[in-house]
């Protein structure tokens, strides 16, 4: 407690941890999480013939996991949860606009390929690995 | 202590005390990195909308396939495995040198403190080989009716979808004489002079079309995502890794000693941890998917 007496505002602290047994434990996690994403990673360059759901299924995949990363270094090695609720609350809830930002722009420029794709003739037939073909909805999207 | 006597929850939001419990520094470096991950957050979001916007878009598999020391191997996203391997561990150093701080322990900070800025170094030196590989790379494309050898730069992408032998043969017949000098270049060791001499009909007899591996350009946008989003996160590793060595000098210089508690590099901790955890999304976003 003593590194605390500076600072009025800090009423309340918890004595530091004794060992670093849980930061090379949270180091371990990290690497074993890592390696798992260059695997997956490496499986889909390794099966370019996989259909295209199975792609975007390990990519969901790979993206969970990175959050999982995030998770372990926002709260262990920066200590926001060791904090008190007040201050966690202060950080996380404003992150919370991403949702909608992600959502709002991705949709955004899906919904322009798909319009692109419909008007510009030039780019259906030069930039497309499989063109649209007359009366195939699939590939309209959601955005059009 | 009232706190162990007592079982009365403290309201934290009745005054007279931080609602957060933290030191005025902390706190606002808290409220920057917040305000940072929204600017890099900002800058992947627009490459993930142009991308979603493009029916093509290269695999990560294909060009970042390079090692330094193994030219011509295919070793796809290894080295920026290192790279990744590097910044976490960089990142554990830098929390045993707060936890250090923790402890009073002026010598653990000053090791730990330096292992991070050594991997700080090594993070950028890293980043700067691959710049130069991409920026310096030869990769034959078909431009028009015609082959050409470009590099990853801002305004070109040399990794669009293959194109058929038949196609990249008949572009040959139309290539100019200094493109086929570069063309003979990447598979056979002759002097530059030498090629330069020869006929356009004595070069193209030495070019095998199927082992150039003839791509379109690809998106323009790649290499400016590319490089704006990692050289902004290297701007972040570079002031990062000055951060910390203002940090060994203080506390070389016993600054935090007589401060009586190493708070500093707790804030300078939070900063590098935050350099960590963009570059998992900046892997994630370039290299992974």
């Amino acid at each position: 407690m003593e590194h605390n007496t500076q600072f009025a505002e800090v009423t309340h602290a918890h004595a530091p941890s004794e060992g670093t047994a849980r930061i090379w434990k949270t180091f371990w996690i990290l690497l074993v999480i890592t390696i798992i994403e260059l695997s997956l990673g490496l499986t889909m360059y390794l099966f370019p013939a996989m259909p295209s759901w199975a792609h975007l299924f390990i990519k969901g995949v790979i993206c969970i996991l990175s959050l999982a990363k995030a998770f372990y270094i926002v709260s262990i090695f920066m200590h926001l949860g060791d904090e008190i609720r007040n201050m966690i609350m202060t950080i996380v809830v404003p992150l919370m606009l991403f949702v909608w930002f992600i959502g709002a722009f991705l949709w955004d420029g899906n919904a322009y390929r798909t319009m692109r794709n419909r008007y510009d003739k030039y780019k259906e037939e030069h930039t497309m690995e499989r063109p649209i073909q007359k009366g195939d909805t699939t590939q309209h999207g959601f955005g059009g | 202590m009232a706190t162990t006597a007592t079982v009365t929850k403290t309201n934290w939001w009745n005054g007279g005390k931080s609602p957060f419990n933290v030191e005025y520094g902390k706190l606002m470096m808290w409220y920057f990195l917040m305000s940072d991950s929204f600017t890099f957050g900002a800058f992947l979001i627009s490459y993930g909308t142009i991308r979603f916007s493009t029916n093509y878009w290269p695999s990560p598999n294909d060009v970042f396939n390079s090692f330094p020391g193994f030219e011509g191997v295919n070793l796809p996203l290894a080295f920026v495995s290192l790279m990744t391997f590097i910044l976490i561990m960089s990142s554990v150093t830098m929390v045993l040198a707060v936890h250090s701080g923790h402890h009073g322990n002026k010598k653990g900070v000053v090791k730990w403190l330096s292992w991070t800025i050594v991997g700080g170094l090594a993070f950028l030196a890293c980043q700067a080989m691959e710049w130069t590989h991409l920026l310096t790379g030869e990769h034959p494309v078909l431009i028009g009716n015609q082959l050409d050898v470009i590099s990853q730069t801002t305004r070109m992408n040399p990794w669009g979808q293959h194109v058929d032998l038949a196609a990249a043969t008949s572009a040959l017949q139309h290539t100019p004489h200094d493109v086929l000098v570069k063309l003979v270049g990447l598979h056979h060791e002759v002097p530059q002079q030498q090629l330069a001499a020869m006929t356009d009909e004595q070069l193209r007899g030495m070019i095998n079309v199927a082992e150039l591996h003839v791509r379109e350009t690809g998106p323009v946008a790649f290499g400016g995502f590319f490089y704006g989003i990692t050289g902004f996160h290297g701007f972040h590793v570079f002031s990062g890794v000055c951060i910390n060595i203002a940090m060994l000098v203080m506390t070389t210089n016993n600054v935090f000693e007589r401060r009586g508690h190493y708070l500093m590099i707790e804030k300078a901790g939070l900063y590098w941890h935050f350099v960590d955890l963009v570059w998992v999304f900046v892997f994630l976003c370039f290299y992974l998917i």
